[in-house]
Parts: structure tokens; C-alpha cells; sequence
């Protein structure tokens, strides 16, 4: 006992002096220090494209990954940073997180550079509202997502001699005729963020962006509460019948795997679920196939990652200036994209490093944002806040999914008094 | 003193001292089929760990491993990417280290003293004072989280201003420092609860007797109790160092980045948003993670019999 | 607790006509030796709770404010303990935590006991045997969660295993099915926290004075009323540790919660930590989230003050 006590006593001593050691480094001027939650191979090596275009200019990276949850957790770690009056360079977020701290004041300035650059011009309007506060910039979105996604397997479509389906009733058929065929038709992780990000698609589908805008974006009660609310309910329902019975709590990539190994026909997800494919070197147009979730072309339920820029001391605003240029270098961001699978935030970034997935979403991107069809996705917390989003949509549509609510009827009248409860 | 020795002598006792054989088939029986459900989920793990990744996806998960390597485990020790560094989980075992053992140290002793404090040398209110400390144990970490940062925010302000005045920083403000005061102010309660509940049934009379001999409240807590602590000590130990080493919550938020924990290197592993989920490298990366743990099990488990012969009083 | 009988009261040594400054510092010394912790205790842990209070009477969105508003939001709580169609997330984490509590708390102190007391039977190889029940606590949450959805997970588990080996009609899916998932993070919990609990009981068991343990058996009492009668009873304080240990980690478990059951489907698997943690951080619904802190602190006071109260007076 006494001589492991020594041991320890003296292991207490020598950590003791090396933590105190450490505390004397002080910040250099020429650091970046950037919290973000991109820690697996391709979001990292996405990054990395990033950190690299600073080292040119002779920026060191501070790395600060925290991943958990999504976000969640670095979230966490980022409000507790600031708490403690000590904020990072800048920090992966999402749109309305942005706009929070931008309200209480902790956002810094990086309107110059916009000014320069002309980001304005680039960046599709919806994105600018989580951008700018008052027009100024505080964040730059780095890359754009979008939810209205199916994924299929070509060989099992060609074996079930399908064809891209153009509506909803289109898409129910071909389900069909996987199931007739012994194939799982449709892939799904049964988690309340996929099955919600897949009922945005559903919504845009049965009531088109029209209805889209006025339920998600504008929240108006009497299109919440509408016929065509409880009928894209029912066709969720209708989904419900292809799914097989051991979803639930499924991760989505274990999800796209059944689309890979041709278990499954098809699977609705976001354009991260690319990265999938790749690592099983299947290849878009041969192996797999990607279209608009049927009956939503010409629309893009977006979401995006952006980095946005706190009130740091002077002597770090240099390396923030430099980090917000580079982010928003349009080789930076075709670079970036082609690693992470989505597609530049910029509109005006060149398609050619892309695979046919990613020049199709670029191009959706531009025709949806001058048609004004390019909308926030509910499930992701780009239409409302997260206590809407995350919070009272998820927790509606998981439950009607999963049988806790039974009818259409009382899905409509859930999520209208969720969302009141929310607010 | 002759009551604790010989008490001390004859453990461990076990009862009735013999068994019949069928008992004993019975009991061996229990115990090794308890292990083998114990095991199970383990042995699922390290095999996942030597297959391929395709292997686990596509396979059979009770199955050997087909094509067995050994590239998951040093991918999560060396190569694997946690963030942008892609140097795997090797550089955060010392983070972790220098953070658990003065947490893990500090604290037991404080609770070793606390309980011999309340159990033998009562004061009014002392029942007070220990409830109030055990309810400690039950705050949810989840909504002190802010405030604390706030503190420790104060604390490295502080510690900024000493450094300016004398060049010292004392520590304050290191994440490495704030997190052992974290953890050993939310680990008071648990190593008070067991050195009281411990010593509760400690014999009174020997304390009684060495006092009357003369001995100083230190000297009996060090010649006495400590020497007779160690099941409670092992208990105590294996309780924080697992409970701090696997802590991702207080590591996460107060230290990320440089003096990131093992943990938050663990699970920026395992967590992924939007990436493909490495099972094989995962499992790797948890049991490397939780080797210390495993190795302090070990050998701490040793001295449960072993601390109970040797520590005869000398007294 | 028989052998616990007077405890020295600080005060009697020193009471004499002389009290010169070294007795009062002997006094004192137990106090002053206890003082630090206390008061780190007093600050970090109910300081806090009472800037939580507080925050639960406000509208704290995504930042802590002190715009206060009453009681609305322990309303909005005690309004949705009452909703059970659909059942709203509150009332569900309640359900799920007496569920899955009682569950945990009982089967770990049940096997802890019994696997304690098998390996205190003069075991040969109990070296080998302690560890292999103790170590899932040291494997980390969020990768064993992982390992047990992977491993009662129908389509490639448990369920597959047994039909491969010819058991067809085998079936077991509690881990995709909403009603039963919970039960699921019970055993999940159990496998982890059952070796601890033990330990716990090991070393009781080895501290047990031999003394009594021989008059019993002189006596021609059998094991078994040994231990009920003898034992067990004696090693009522380290129930109480036990118990506070498992009560505490079953209302805090939340990575175990999350990875079992996969991100909490059809909002089924909720329990207060989660619940606490997604308003508090992902909804950013800050004050509701320390309203439910609150709740959850004073329920388990209304639980464990009354037991403490009357383990902690029986001594006296």
C-alpha cells in the first residue's frame, strides 16, 4: 500500500508541474483555433483542405473537434467557452445557433471581405439571413447540403426493370415492384432525424414549395393545420408500409449499406449519404443512382455548414480575416465539396471537379435559387429554430411513425400544438 | 491492537470453512457461467476488431474472423484521424493520465479524511454535513455545466492576473487543472460516502486506545485506519479512476482541443455525423481506451485479498 | 452496527479548566480538516443549484437570462405528466425512469450480491474471475452501447446467431421495438454496473470481523441464516453506498440511453437526462430544461432524504 502511495503522490507532483508548465504558453497571433465536429475521415480530410490553404499563408491551426451527437456536444462545448469569456477563432454551426449568438453580441465582423469579395452576390439569398446580422457578416457558409434525396441501387433497379419515378404516386409503384420482388424497398434508419428529414421531402412533394414556404418557413397555422398537411401524414404512412420490420434506432449509414449491398432498393437521405458509396467504390450512374425524391425537382431543401466568427481580441483578428477569405475561395470550395459530397455555397463555383450527383445538385442549387424554390429543411433546423425543428417536429413525426399517434387527424393537430408549445 | 491483528490474521474468511463437493460444483458452476455472459459482449468486440470493415458489415458477428488483421488496432493507436490530426489516440493517454491520477489521488485522501472525520471524531451537526454531502451525488451534471465555466472563466482571469504579477500562474486556468478541480469537487460525495460507510465499522475502541497512548489525530488516521483501508481503497480508486478516465461531459467542455482527454478523443473517433462508421476501428479504439482501466482492475483486485493480510497494525 | 458503538465526541478530551490555544486546535481540528470540502460542496454544488432554481423561473432560451416569469415553466412540466395520447416526452421519461430504475437498481444489487458472495467461498482462480465481472464499467458508454445494439440487433445479432445455428423460431427484438427498448438499456446497464456493485459487497464481506462469523458457527447456524441473519445486516452501510451509487448512475445514464436504443425512436426511450439535456442544449429551451432539472432533484430528495434520515438516526 505505502509504496503505491509513493508512486501516486509523485505522479500527482510531476502532472502538477507539467499542467502549470503549460499554462504559461500564450495565444499566438497567427493561430486559428476552430472548434467543429468534422472528425471522421472524409469530413476531416474536407477540413483539412482548409487548414491547408492557411498554412500557405503562414496560419497555424489550433484544432478543437468535439463530435457527439451531431454537433450537440460541441455545441455544448462552444456555449461553455464563451461562458468563460475565452471564444474560439471561429466554430462549425448551424444557421440558428449563429443567429443566437449573434443576438447576444458575441459574433464578430468580417463585413470588409464580404464587401470586397461581393459575397452577396454568390451566397443564395436564403443562406444570407443566418450570415449577416443587420448586414453584417459574422458567418460564412462553407458548403450546402440538401434532404430531397433518393438514393437507389442500379442493379436491383435493373432487375426490377424500374424507371425513375416522377411523383409520388410513381415512386409508391415502384416500391412495389421491389417488394413483389423480395427486396426491401425502402432503406430506413428509423431515428427521429432521419425519419423527420425524410417527411420534408414528403411535404414538398405532396404540397410543392408553395405550401412548403408557408408551413415550415412562415409557420402559417391555417397551412399547419390544413387538408394537405394531413394528406402528406397519410403518405408518410403509405412510406411506413415498405420499411422492413427491425429499423428502428438504425444508423442511416447502416441504412445506405442495404442500398450498397442491393438488400434494399432505395433509401431517402441527404447527399452526405455519397460518402457511403464511395467508400464501397460504387460509382454514381453504374452502381447507383441519385434522383430529386420524386415529385420535388426543381426544388433544394437545403441545409448548410457554416463557420461563424466571434469578438476576439485585436491581435486575432488578422487570423479570422484570413480563415473567412479562404473559406469562401471558390478553389477552397470546390476542393472542400468534392471531399465532403455536398456542393459549394457559392453559386458561382465551376462543376468540373464534380461527379454527376454533384454537378446535378449545382446546377439545382442555381435554378432553385433564382426560382426561389431553395428552402431550409425543417428536420435540420433550417426552416425554425431548433425547439420547432429538432424539437417539436422531430418528436411529431417520430411518434406518428412509430404508432404513438395514430391518425393523420392527430399528427396535424400534434405538430400545430408542438410548435406553440415550442415558440 | 490484538483484537484488529488477529481479526486481520485469519481473513479472509470465508464460510463454512468446507463446502461439500456438489456445493462446490454448484458454485464453480454459477460463477463461470455468470463469466462467460459477462464475457460475450467483449469477445463480440475484439473479434469485430480483427476483421474487416466490410467483414463486420456483411458478416456474421459471432463468427471468427475470416480474413483476421490486426490494421483497426494500430489504425486506432497511430493513424486514425481524431479531427484534422490524424495521429490516432496515442498522444491523448497522457492528457488523460496527468488529469485522473491527481483527480483520483486528491480526492480519495479528502474522502478517506472526511469519513474518518465523521465516523470517529463527531462533531454536532456531523449527520448534517454528511447528508448535505451525499446529496451532492445526485445534481445533474448537465445543468452546472455553464455556471462552472463561468467560474473557471473567473479562475483563469485570475490566474492571467497572477501570471502578469508574478510570473506563476499557480495553475489557474489550465484546462488540465480545472478539470481535477471538477472532478474532485463532483467526486467528494462518492469517496466520502465510502470511507464513511467504511469506517462506520471500523472498531471505535482501537482509535479510543491509541488516543489514550497518546497519538495526535493524523497519526492514528496514518497508522491505523489508512493501513487498514485497503478493500475500501481499491473500491474507491477503481470507482473514480473509471468514472474520471471515462468522463466525456466535463472533458469535452472544459479542455477540448490540446488537452483533450482520452474519452473526447474516443468519441470524436466513434462519433461521426455525416461519415462512414468504422466499427472495427471503434471497438479497437474502446478497448485501448479502456486498457488503464482494466490494468488498475487488475492489479487493484490483487490487494483486495492481499492489503487485508499484510496490513497488520504496528502500533 | 454493533461495532460502531461511541464514537469519540471531539469535545470530551479537551473539557478541563486548562484550554490553552493547542487543545481548542485539537478541538477544531476534525472540522478544519472536513471545512475545505464542505465548503466546496456548499459552492459548487448547491450554489449551482440554486442559480438552476432560478433559471427555471425564467425564459432562458439558447443563453441564460433573468427575464423571470413565474411558474410556467414547472406549468408546462406538470401539464405534460398528464399527456399520455400521444405520450409527450415528459411523461414517457417519467414511466421509462421507474421502469428502468427499478429494474436496474434491483438486479444490480441482486447479482452483485450473489456473485460476491459465490467468489468470497474460498475460490481457486477468483483472481481471474473478479476482473471478467468487473470490467465492462472501464469500457467506455458510448462504444458498449454501440456493441449491444450491434448484438441484439435481429437482422445481424443475437436472433441471427441462434436461427444460423438451426433455432428458427428464435425471436428476440426488443432492441427495434419502441415498447421494449428500454428494457434493453437495462440489461446493457446491468452487464456494466453489476461487477462494481460486486466489489462493493466484496470488500464489506472482507471486512467483516471473523470474530462474529466464528461465534455463529459455533453456534451450528447454517450459511444461509449466517448470512441473513449475521452478515447481510451487518453490511447495511455499504447498501446504502451501493444504493446511492446505482440510483445516481440510473438517473444520470445518457450515452447508454442514446447508443442502445439509436438516438431514442418515436421518442420512446426517453428519460430525464435526456430529456434535461436535449432542452437544455439541442432545443435551446434552457429554462424548461432546469425546471426538469429541478423536479428531478427534489423527487429524489422526497426518495432518499426519508432513507437517509432513518440510516443515518439508528446510529445515534
Amino acid at each position: 500500500m505505502r509504496k503505491i502511495w509513493n508512486v501516486l503522490t509523485a505522479t500527482t507532483m510531476v502532472a502538477a508541474a507539467c499542467g502549470f508548465a503549460g499554462a504559461a504558453a500564450a495565444a499566438d497571433n497567427k493561430e486559428v483555433q476552430m472548434l467543429h465536429w468534422w472528425t471522421s475521415g472524409g469530413e476531416a480530410a474536407a477540413l483539412n483542405v482548409i487548414k491547408e490553404a492557411l498554412a500557405k499563408q503562414g496560419y497555424t491551426w489550433k484544432d478543437v473537434p468535439v463530435a457527439g451527437g451531431g454537433g450537440e456536444a460541441a455545441m455544448t462545448t462552444l456555449k461553455a467557452m464563451v461562458a468563460a469569456g475565452n471564444p474560439p477563432t471561429a466554430s462549425q454551426i448551424l444557421g440558428y445557433f449563429a443567429l443566437d449568438y449573434a443576438d447576444a453580441g458575441k459574433l464578430g465582423d468580417v463585413t470588409p471581405l464580404a464587401v470586397k469579395g461581393d459575397w452577396a452576390k454568390v451566397i443564395p439569398t436564403a443562406l444570407q439571413k443566418f450570415t449577416t446580422t443587420n448586414g453584417k457578416w459574422d458567418a460564412v457558409p462553407i458548403n450546402i447540403h440538401s434532404v430531397n434525396w433518393i438514393w437507389l441501387n442500379k442493379a436491383v433497379m435493373d432487375k426490377i426493370g424500374g424507371t425513375e419515378p416522377k411523383n409520388f404516386d410513381e415512386f409508391l409503384a415502384l416500391l412495389d415492384k421491389a417488394k413483389a420482388a423480395g427486396v426491401i424497398p425502402l432503406a430506413l434508419g428509423g431515428q427521429p432525424w432521419q425519419e423527420a428529414t425524410m417527411f420534408d421531402s414528403v411535404v414538398m412533394s405532396t404540397g410543392g414549395p408553395e405550401f412548403y414556404k408557408k408551413a415550415f418557413i412562415d409557420l402559417d397555422e391555417s397551412a399547419l393545420k390544413s387538408d394537405t398537411m394531413k394528406k402528406s401524414f397519410d403518405n408518410l404512412a403509405k412510406l411506413r408500409g415498405y420499411v422492413d420490420p427491425n429499423f428502428a434506432g438504425r444508423d442511416w449509414n447502416l441504412a445506405t449499406a442495404m442500398v450498397v449491398k442491393g438488400d434494399a432498393l432505395a433509401q431517402v437521405m441527404g447527399d452526405w449519404a455519397k460518402g457511403e458509396f464511395k467508400v464501397a467504390n460504387k460509382e454514381p450512374g453504374k452502381d447507383y443512382l441519385c434522383y430529386r425524391f420524386p415529385g420535388t425537382d426543381g426544388t433544394v431543401i437545403y441545409n448548410t455548414d457554416m463557420f461563424a466568427f466571434f469578438n476576439v481580441s485585436a491581435d486575432r483578428k488578422d487570423a479570422q480575416n484570413a480563415l473567412a477569405a479562404a473559406s469562401m475561395d471558390p478553389a477552397v470550395q470546390s476542393a472542400f465539396n468534392v471531399i465532403k459530397g455536398s456542393v459549394p455555397a457559392r453559386i458561382d463555383v465551376s462543376d468540373a471537379a464534380f461527379d454527376m450527383c454533384g454537378k446535378k445538385g449545382i446546377a439545382d442549387v442555381k435554378a432553385a435559387n433564382a426560382k426561389g424554390t431553395f428552402l431550409g429543411s425543417m428536420a435540420q433546423n433550417y426552416a425554425q429554430p431548433p425547439a420547432i425543428g429538432s424539437g417539436a417536429y422531430h418528436d411529431v413525426v417520430t411518434k406518428f411513425f412509430h404508432g404513438q399517434i395514430k391518425t393523420s387527424d392527430q399528427a396535424v393537430a400534434e405538430l400545430d400544438k408542438a410548435i406553440n408549445a415550442a415558440m | 491492537m490484538t483484537v484488529a491483528a488477529d481479526r486481520l490474521e485469519t481473513a479472509p474468511t470465508r464460510l463454512p470453512a468446507r463446502h461439500s463437493t456438489t456445493t462446490r460444483v454448484v458454485i464453480y458452476g454459477l460463477l463461470i457461467l455468470f463469466a462467460i455472459i459477462y464475457v460475450a459482449p467483449l469477445v463480440v468486440m475484439v473479434m469485430t476488431s480483427l476483421k474487416p470493415l466490410d467483414e463486420v458489415t456483411s458478416g456474421n458477428m459471432f463468427y471468427f474472423p475470416h480474413d483476421l488483421t490486426f490494421e483497426p488496432w494500430t489504425k486506432a493507436w497511430g493513424t486514425t484521424c481524431v479531427g484534422l490530426t490524424c495521429e490516432g489516440i496515442k498522444g491523448y493517454v497522457w492528457n488523460s493520465v496527468k488529469m485522473v491520477v491527481p483527480a483520483v489521488v486528491i480526492s480519495s485522501l479528502l474522502g478517506a479524511l472526511n469519513g474518518y472525520v465523521l465516523t470517529k471524531w463527531r462533531f454536532p451537526g456531523h449527520k448534517l454535513v454528511f447528508g448535505m454531502m451525499l446529496f451532492a451525488c445526485f445534481i445533474p451534471f448537465q445543468s452546472v455545466l455553464i455556471p462552472m465555466a463561468t467560474i473557471l472563466g473567473k479562475l483563469g482571469a485570475i490566474g492571467q492576473s497572477l501570471t502578469d504579477m508574478t510570473g506563476f500562474s499557480f495553475g489557474f486556468g489550465n484546462p488540465t487543472v480545472n478539470l481535477v478541480l471538477v472532478h474532485v469537487v463532483y467526486g467528494l460525495g462518492f469517496t466520502t460516502l465510502f470511507f464513511r460507510n467504511y469506517y462506520e465499522t471500523f472498531p471505535t475502541e482501537l482509535i479510543k486506545a491509541a488516543q489514550i497512548d497518546g497519538a495526535s489525530f493524523f497519526q492514528i488516521f496514518r497508522r491505523i485506519l489508512l493501513p487498514n483501508s485497503a478493500p475500501i481503497f481499491i473500491v474507491t480508486v477503481i470507482y473514480q479512476f473509471t468514472n474520471i478516465w471515462n468522463d466525456f461531459l466535463f472533458g469535452s467542455t472544459f479542455a477540448a482541443g490540446d488537452s483533450a482527454p482520452m474519452t473526447v478523443a474516443l468519441y470524436n473517433i466513434v462519433n461521426t455525423s455525416t461519415g462512414v462508421i468504422e466499427y472495427n476501428v471503434n471497438m479497437a479504439a474502446a478497448i485501448i481506451a479502456a486498457a488503464p482501466t482494466l490494468f488498475v482492475y487488475i492489479v487493484a483486485g490483487r490487494y483486495f485479498v492481499r492489503g487485508l493480510m499484510a496490513g497488520a497494525v504496528k502500533g | 452496527m454493533t461495532t460502531a458503538i461511541d464514537p469519540i465526541v471531539a469535545d470530551a478530551a479537551v473539557r478541563g479548566p486548562r484550554r490553552d490555544f493547542r487543545d481548542r486546535l485539537r478541538n477544531w481540528l476534525p472540522r478544519i480538516v472536513l471545512a475545505p470540502s464542505f465548503a466546496l460542496v456548499l459552492f459548487f454544488v448547491y450554489g449551482f443549484n440554486i442559480w438552476t432554481l432560478l433559471i427555471s423561473f425564467t425564459n432562458s432560451k439558447a443563453f441564460t437570462n433573468l427575464n423571470f416569469i413565474g411558474w410556467g415553466n414547472y406549468a408546462k412540466l406538470w401539464t405534460w405528466t398528464f399527456e399520455t395520447d400521444p405520450p409527450s416526452n415528459w411523461y414517457t421519461a417519467l414511466v421509462n425512469m421507474v421502469v428502468f430504475g427499478g429494474l436496474y437498481v434491483i438486479f444490480c444489487l441482486a447479482l452483485g450480491l450473489t456473485l460476491a458472495i459465490l467468489l468470497d467461498q474460498k475460490i481457486r482462480g477468483e483472481g481471474i474471475l473478479r476482473p471478467l465481472y468487473l470490467y465492462p464499467l472501464a469500457l467506455s458508454f458510448i462504444v458498449t452501447g454501440t456493441a449491444w445494439k450491434l448484438f441484439l440487433d435481429p437482422r445481424i445479432g443475437l436472433e441471427k446467431a441462434v436461427h444460423d445455428l438451426g433455432w428458427t423460431s428464435f425471436h428476440f427484438d426488443w432492441v427495434v421495438n419502441p415498447r421494449m427498448m428500454i428494457y434493453c438499456v437495462a440489461i446493457a446497464g446491468i452487464w456494466q454496473t453489476s461487477g462494481f456493485v460486486m466489489a462493493m459487497f466484496l470488500a464489506a464481506l472482507r471486512g467483516i470481523d471473523s470474530e462474529i462469523l466464528k461465534a455463529a458457527q459455533i453456534d451450528g447456524a447454517s450459511a444461509y441464516a449466517t448470512y441473513r441473519r449475521i452478515i447481510i445486516p451487518i453490511m447495511r452501510p455499504v447498501f446504502m453506498s451501493a444504493l446511492i451509487i446505482l440510483t445516481h448512475m440510473a438517473i444520470k445514464s445518457y450515452d447508454l440511453v442514446l447508443s442502445v436504443t439509436g438516438k431514442n425512436p418515436g421518442g420512446a426511450a426517453e428519460l430525464p437526462s435526456t430529456f434535461m439535456y436535449s432542452y437544455t442544449f439541442t432545443r435551446n429551451q434552457t429554462a424548461v430544461g432546469s425546471a426538469s432539472a429541478i423536479i428531478m432533484l427534489m423527487t429524489i430528495a422526497a426518495i432518499m432524504v426519508p432513507y437517509l434520515y432513518s440510516e443515518l438516526r439508528e446510529k445515534a
